[in-house]
Order: structure tokens, then C-alpha cells, then sequence
């Protein structure tokens, strides 16, 4: 039976990573045509960095993606609190409104919110982009955030105004505390969400201004530029080096408390 | 935990937020999709479903969707189980792993897998090596479903491996104490008990496999139309925003449609609307 | 303590998102809208350098992807680069200004005349737009692979070569082989020709391996299909790559396409927009934009200036003028019309 399963995780992460394994080695091609292999280079690391192109989408792409999660979580931690109030058949209906940007398809939502810029006299741009990202990244928030406030026993937020706390102190000494993973894990999911999507800010970003994705879009029909598989090498060994690093960390950390009790 | 009028404050931003944002670009959809260029009222547009040919693409548009839905619940069942196995120590691991891709960005991730699905692309380099006959595998529906189930899997995943992790052990425990065989334990107790994670999963997956026009795009070789792809093309090709608009509010009816009917499949539903 | 990091990190990624964002419109920019891969980079930064004029580049990959995003001011751009019959288009919407050649003395000065004559076709009177690239579309195909002589689009059609086929993914550009294969005007209205050209391309599509756009320069270099619908300019680059290959133009007749520079009616930085024009048309700029591209130039100065012999001699990139002499170039046909063309065609793509 282990063996079955070792197999089986094998064939998966085989067709995951096969992709990115082409990815990878398409950074190191010296052709700029894909799959025309000439050589190695090591070309477009350098070249990377001089495009101004991709330096400005990928710095539009992390302060996007930085600022919609953090307003969304912001305004979705509000809504939570509140919304932990109501009564459970108004909660529901709160619920399944603020569900509607994942539930819409995404083509739907891009056009809507293109539409309503474009209604508003609103110049499509960087401003359009962060608007439809937080658009987006609130539901995320919420389903990340909910459910453990849901779980949170009261008593202790109430212990506390007994004890003279205000409700804001309160609130940010004995509740925050306790939802700060479900917070982070849905700040971190809004992050992902934005830097990854491509179809909503393709219909509503304007003239100069590019995120990665859309960036990527643009090239796709001309030819990707391998500086871009060179950046999303980088990107992914980044993103590797951290996860090592948070694996051994969590290892130690294990061991730490089992030495502990 | 605190008064009405505090709650309602609380409210308020979220509730201006969605009628900005949810409510009206939903309303300015409708609103074009059943005017006319003079902008009077006219069904001609929601009419167009059936010419052209669009029924066609909506058709298949559902059957890939479909399709790549069951391929990544086949998928996602067995793995989810493996990862939530406690006892090992390595799962985190496993996890980790599992989560890294999806920090490739998806495009480009989409076009590695034309590199390796062409007539001269990897697979089918590998089977010249071999002296095997070479795959026709570009620009058929079996890719955009590949491109789909590589794309979406994820979102199966994790609302499935969500809900198997907060099964509790002793629960399992106790069907095997009262005689259950591993496959019986499988069937009576983890399924139904997983089943809301896998409704979830399922609506995640079909949703954007419904309406992407990307995936078609890459991996169809522009002969595959999907409803998607129709819908993107009224835009930003045919100019004709009313069409557009009036195919995306045929296919929000669909996933309405959708949803309603695996809320009505989802047993646990009455816990599940917190 | 790390949420106080976090919240710094989002109150100076404000300011720097609106800083770099904000799209201030005193700056001295110029926003210009033009297909995919269509200027060398290089140039941008030499006009930057000498005029002080940031250029915004924008790129589209069809003529009818790029029109929506201008007719509905979506966003606001000063230079456009559309083709012919799009140019005509855009006149007859009152989209675009007339130009001001006293400001153009490059394009007054090099672009050769025959080009402006040709332009007539869709801008009577030249008024509108100075021509950037030309060319002709006929079909490339591997010399290894394809044994029959390439001499018509007949060929398009043969079964032998089924799925090893690259169509353009546009309404004109594909309607246009089987209108020319039946004798008409690529600029045909009657209905019931152009039915019979849509039942043409649609028996044609099992044979087709894709539609495509401008990705066919990658599968014609990997060798993913025999031949392909190319334009001259993409022929001459995808020759370059793939020695196999060989270009020829159908003797039914082909598409005389020009691609030119035009000013949007509600540009914003006009004069900049006439700068930019006029640099393009340079000699020195024209050489490397054609270097980078393959496309012909109609820049009489180029030829004089270029180095790569290859290039010089290529009689793709510089035809003897009995290729182009009397081919027919697209006209608009009217948004009726328009729409026609483009449901036949999505009809094609469904099927």
C-alpha cells in the first residue's frame, strides 16, 4: 500500500513540476525562441534586470498585490466582526453577497468592474487595478478569517470589558490575538490571488501599466522573452529557499518542544 | 460581544463596498446585455445564443469543464488522504511541495505544457528516441482538459484536504473498532464526511473551467472555442459589448444554476453557513 | 511588532504605488499603441535620451483587439499604429486628427512616394497617417516536408498536408484566400460570395493544425507544422531561424497591407505625438526598427543604410516592385459590413 502511494505522489508531483522544469531550463536557453534549444546562457539573468519593462510590472505586481491584501483584509476583518453579530439567517445572505466575486466567473467580474470604471469616468490604470484586486481578495479574506472567529469563545473579550478594557482595546488585546493565523493565512492567499490573476486585470488596466501576468499576456502570441522565464526562476527559488527554510525551522521547533515535555 | 449601532457602523463600509463594486457592475452587465446599440430594450443579444453556433461552444464549454471537474476529484481524493495522514512526519513536507507550484505563474506554467505537448515537443522528442509513434496532442480537446485539471487542481485540493484533516481520529477509529474494513471505514464514514469539502472543491474547479478563455487559447491552438473565449472575443475583438454582456449573463445563469444544485446535493449543509 | 513592520511596508508602498501610478499629466510623455514586438527597444530609449519625452508603449495584436480600447476612451493614447483598412476605419469614426507635415520633415523627406500613393486607397489625400511598414502575406512552408510546388493558395486545401496547416486567426486575413482563390475582390460584399469563401475555410479547418496570430513565427521555427499564412516581414525572420524554409507569394493575388502612424483625436500630447512620428521616419531609426523587425520598410533611405547583406539582398524584404504593383490593399467596409465579416468568421471558429 506505500508503495501504491509513493508512486501515485510521484506521477503527481511529476506532472506538477514538469512544467516548471521546462520553465527553468527555457531560462537558461540561448535562443529566444522557445523550445528552439541553442545553448546555454546565462544572458538573461543579466538582461532581467535592465528591462525596464519587467522591473516596473514586477514592481507594480508586488505593490499591488501587497496593497489590495492588505486593504481587503483590513475591510474583511471588519465585516467579519460584524457580521458575527447578526443573526444566523442574515449572516448567510451577508455571506453568499460577499461570496460573489469568487462565484462569478472571473471574465464576468473583469468586464463588470472594466464597465463601471469606464461608467464612472474613471481613467483605467494602476487606480482601476488595485479597486478590482481588493475587489476580489475581500471574499478570499473573509472565508480565511470567519470560520475561526466563529470558534472564538466570547467570554474572554467579555472578561475583558468587565475588567475595564474599552471594546477597541478589548478587541485588539484578546480577539486579534487569537485570529492572527487565520489573518495572515488570508492576507496571504489575497497576495497570491492578485499577483496570479490575469483575466480581471486584463480588462481593466489602461495604457503603461502592466502587471506580470498581463505583461506575460503580451508576449505570449509575440514570443515570451526569456527574461521572464529567467524572473519566474528567480521567483520560484525564492519562494523554495523560504519554504526549506520555514521546514526546518517547524522541524526544530518540534523537536524543541518534544525536549520540552 | 458589542452593541447594534457598533455593529452597523462595522457594516457599513462593506455594504457601500459591495454595492460599488458587486451590485452595480452586475446591474450595468444586465442592463447591457438586454439593450440594444440605441439602448432600448431588445433580446436580440440573449437571442444570439443560438446562432453562430455558440450553443455549440457552450456545449463543449460544459463538457471540458465537466470532465476536467471528475479527472481533479479522482485526483484530489487519494493525495488529500495521503496528506492528512498524521503519522508522518513528512507530510508538511509533502504539502509544501504541493502548494509551490502555484507560485509559477499560471500562463507561463500553460505554455510549458505547449512546449511539451507539440508535435516536436518534448513527449513527443522522447518517443523518437524510443522510435514510438509520435502523439497528436496540441490544439485537441484533450489538452485544454490537461491545461484545466493542471491549472485548477489546486482548488479541489485544499477544500478537500481541509475537510478530511478535521475528521476526528477517534471517529475512525471507532468504525474500525466496531468491524469496519478500510474500505468500508472509506465509503460510510470519511466520504460523506468529506463531502462538503469536495462540493466546495467541485464549484471551485468547475467555475473557472466554465468561463476561462486563456487555457483554450494556449493549449486549443484557436480551433476549440469556449464560451470564454466567445465572450472575450465580443469584447475585444467583434467590439459588440451588448453581445458580450448578454453571453455573460447566460453564463451566470449557469452557475447559478450550479451552485443551487450542489447546495442541494450538500448534506451538511445547515452547518456549513456560518 | 510585525504588524507594525507590515503596516509600514503598506503605508510607503502607498505613497510609491501613487507616485509611479498616478499618471501625472503635466510629465512630458507621449502614449503610443502599437502591435506586438513592432519597435526596437533601443530606439525608445535613444528618442527618451535626445527629446526628453518619456514614450508609454502599449502593444495589440490584431487591428480589431486595439480599436474597442480607443473608440471607447477606455485609454488614452496619442500614437497609433493600425493597418490600412483599421485607418480608414478610424477616419470615417472621427477618431484620429489630421496631421501636421510642416512638424514631419523626416517623413516628408523619405518616405517614398509610391507608399503615399498606395495610402490614398483608405486616407484620400494622405491627411491622416505616413506609412511605417508594408508587406504582402503568402505562405512559408518547409522545403523538407512540402513536395508539391507552392504556387497558389490552392495548397492550403490539399489533404496531404492535413494538421500541418497555420492559419491567421482574423476575419479579413483568412477571408481573404478564398475570396482571392475564387477570382474576387478581397474587399468583397456580396453576401453570397462571402458565404461560399466561409464554406470554403470551413471544409479547410480539419486540415488546419491552428489559428494563430503572431505566435506562428515560434511553430514555423520549431518546425510544428509545413507551412503557414505568414506576413513578408514575419517570413523573413522565421527564414532567418529555419534554413528549411522557403516563402512565396500565390500567383492569384495577395494583400498589399500598410501599416502607418497615426494622432488620436483626443490626443493629449500632440505635439510629442508629431515628434515621435517624425523620429520613426529618421533614416538611422528606420534602419533599426527594420534590422529588428524584417518587415519592408517604406523608407527610401533604409536600403542605402543597411548592412546586413542578407537583408539587402533578401528580394522578401526588399521586392521588386511587380510583387506589390497592382495588389489590392483591405478597405473599411463599414461597421455593417465589419460585423458580417467577423460572424462568418466566429461561425468558422465554432464550427
Amino acid at each position: 500500500m506505500n508503495y501504491i502511494k509513493k508512486i501515485y505522489l510521484a506521477i503527481i508531483f511529476l506532472f506538477l513540476y514538469a512544467p516548471i522544469g521546462v520553465l527553468i531550463a527555457q531560462s537558461f536557453n540561448a535562443s529566444r525562441y522557445r523550445g528552439h534549444w541553442t545553448g546555454i546562457t546565462l544572458d538573461w539573468y543579466t538582461k532581467l534586470f535592465n528591462d525596464d519593462r519587467i522591473v516596473n510590472a514586477l514592481s507594480n505586481t508586488l505593490s499591488i498585490g501587497l496593497l489590495s491584501a492588505g486593504i481587503a483584509t483590513i475591510l474583511g476583518l471588519i465585516t467579519c466582526v460584524a457580521m458575527k453579530e447578526l443573526s444566523r439567517k442574515w449572516r448567510a445572505t451577508f455571506m453568499s453577497i460577499t461570496n460573489v466575486p469568487i462565484l462569478n466567473a472571473d471574465i464576468v467580474t473583469g468586464i463588470s468592474l472594466m464597465l463601471l470604471f469606464m461608467g464612472l469616468g474613471l481613467r483605467l490604470g494602476y487606480v482601476s487595478i488595485l479597486l478590482a484586486h481588493i475587489v476580489f481578495n475581500v471574499p478570499y479574506v473573509i472565508l480565511c478569517i470567519m470560520p475561526q472567529l466563529m470558534a472564538l469563545d466570547k467570554s474572554f473579550y467579555e472578561a475583558a470589558l468587565d475588567l475595564g478594557a474599552s471594546p477597541f482595546k478589548a478587541f485588539s488585546s484578546v480577539v486579534l490575538p487569537e485570529l492572527r493565523p487565520s489573518i495572515f493565512a488570508g492576507f496571504l492567499l489575497a497576495f497570491t490571488m492578485s499577483a496570479d490573476d490575469f483575466i480581471i486585470t486584463h480588462f481593466t488596466k489602461g495604457a503603461g501599466v502592466d502587471t506580470l501576468t498581463t505583461a506575460i499576456y503580451a508576449e505570449l502570441k509575440i514570443g515570451i522573452h526569456p527574461e521572464m522565464y529567467a524572473l519566474s526562476t528567480l521567483v520560484f527559488l525564492f519562494v523554495l529557499i523560504f519554504v526549506v527554510l520555514f521546514a526546518i525551522n517547524r522541524r526544530k521547533l518540534k523537536k524543541y518542544e518534544e525536549v520540552i515535555s | 460581544m458589542f452593541n447594534k449601532g457598533l455593529r452597523n457602523i462595522l457594516l457599513t463600509p462593506f455594504l457601500i463596498w459591495a454595492g460599488l463594486f458587486i451590485f452595480i457592475p452586475l446591474i450595468f452587465i444586465v442592463w447591457y446585455g438586454v439593450t440594444d446599440y440605441g439602448g432600448n430594450f431588445s433580446l436580440v443579444n440573449m437571442g444570439l445564443i443560438f446562432k453562430h453556433g455558440y450553443l455549440d461552444a457552450l456545449e463543449l464549454s460544459v463538457a471540458l469543464a465537466l470532465i476536467s471537474t471528475i479527472i481533479c476529484l479522482l485526483l484530489a481524493y487519494p493525495l488529500s488522504l495521503i496528506l492528512t495522514e498524521r503519522q508522518r512526519d513528512n507530510t508538511t513536507i509533502i504539502s509544501l511541495l504541493f502548494i509551490l507550484p502555484l507560485w509559477m505563474n499560471s500562463l507561463l506554467s500553460t505554455m510549458a505544457w505547449q512546449t511539451i505537448l507539440e508535435s516536436n515537443g518534448i513527449i513527443n522528442q522522447i518517443l523518437r528516441l524510443f522510435s514510438l509513434p509520435t502523439m497528436q496532442m496540441i490544439n485537441t480537446p484533450g489538452a485544454i482538459v490537461l491545461g484545466m485539471v493542471y491549472n485548477f487542481l489546486p482548488y479541489m485540493v485544499l477544500p478537500l484536504y481541509i475537510s478530511l484533516a478535521k475528521i476526528d481520529h477517534h471517529i475512525l477509529e471507532a468504525a474500525q473498532d466496531l468491524g469496519a474494513n478500510s474500505w468500508q471505514t472509506f465509503w460510510r464514514v470519511i466520504l460523506p464526511l468529506s463531502l462538503p469539502g469536495a462540493v466546495s472543491g467541485i464549484t471551485m474547479v468547475f467555475i473557472p473551467a466554465l468561463t476561462t478563455f486563456v487555457i483554450s487559447a494556449l493549449l486549443g491552438g484557436g480551433k476549440l472555442l469556449l464560451i470564454g473565449n466567445i465572450i472575450e472575443q465580443e469584447f475585444t475583438f467583434q467590439y459588440d459589448w451588448h453581445v458580450g454582456c448578454a453571453l455573460s449573463v447566460i453564463l451566470m445563469i449557469f452557475i447559478v444554476l450550479n451552485m443551487l444544485l450542489t447546495t442541494a446535493f450538500d448534506p451538511l449543509k445547515e452547518e456549513e453557513d456560518f | 511588532m510585525k504588524f507594525k513592520i507590515l503596516a509600514l511596508v503598506l503605508v510607503s508602498l502607498l505613497t510609491f504605488g501613487c507616485g509611479s501610478g498616478g499618471g501625472d499629466k503635466k510629465e512630458n510623455v507621449v502614449y503610443v499603441y502599437s502591435w506586438g514586438d513592432y519597435l526596437d527597444p533601443e530606439t525608445l530609449k535613444i528618442f527618451e535620451k535626445e527629446t526628453g519625452i518619456h514614450v508609454i508603449l502599449d502593444e495589440f495584436d490584431t487591428n480589431e483587439s486595439m480599436y474597442p480600447r480607443v473608440a471607447e476612451g477606455a485609454v488614452h493614447y496619442d500614437v497609433l499604429c493600425p493597418s490600412d483598412y483599421m485607418i480608414q476605419r478610424l477616419i470615417s469614426n472621427d477618431l484620429i486628427q489630421p496631421l501636421d507635415f510642416n512638424k514631419l520633415p523626416n517623413a516628408k523627406q523619405n518616405i517614398g512616394a509610391e507608399f503615399f500613393k498606395q495610402s490614398e486607397t483608405f486616407d484620400p489625400g494622405n491627411k491622416y497617417s505616413v506609412p511605417y511598414c508594408w508587406g504582402t502575406v503568402g505562405i512559408i512552408y518547409d522545403k523538407t516536408k512540402v513536395t508539391d510546388p507552392v504556387d497558389s493558395w490552392n495548397i492550403l486545401w490539399n489533404e496531404k498536408y492535413a494538421g500541418q496547416i497555420l492559419m491567421q486567426d482574423s476575419a479579413r486575413d483568412a477571408l481573404m484566400i478564398p475570396l482571392k482563390l475564387m477570382g474576387k475582390s478581397m474587399n468583397e460584399t456580396d453576401k453570397n460570395v462571402l458565404a461560399q469563401a466561409q464554406e470554403m475555410l470551413i471544409k479547410q479547418k480539419p486540415l488546419v493544425q491552428a489559428y494563430v496570430v503572431d505566435e506562428v513565427k515560434e511553430k514555423l521555427i520549431n518546425s510544428e507544422a509545413a507551412m503557414g499564412v505568414v506576413f513578408s516581414g514575419e517570413a523573413l525572420i522565421i527564414l532567418e531561424e529555419n534554413p528549411n524554409m522557403a516563402f512565396a507569394i500565390p500567383k492569384e493575388g495577395t494583400n498589399f497591407w500598410i501599416d502607418g502612424w497615426v494622432i488620436t483625436k483626443d490626443a493629449e500630447n500632440v505635439d510629442n505625438a508629431h515628434k515621435f512620428i517624425d523620429f520613426m521616419c529618421r533614416p538611422d531609426i528606420a534602419v533599426k526598427n527594420f534590422d529588428y523587425l524584417g518587415y519592408s520598410t517604406p523608407n527610401i533611405a533604409v536600403k542605402e543604410l543597411e548592412e546586413n547583406e542578407a537583408y539587402k539582398n533578401s528580394p522578401v524584404a526588399f521586392p521588386s516592385p511587380d510583387v506589390y504593383a497592382g495588389q489590392e490593399t483591405y478597405k473599411y467596409l463599414g461597421n455593417e459590413m465589419d460585423e458580417y465579416y467577423n460572424s462568418l468568421w466566429m461561425k468558422i471558429k465554432v464550427e
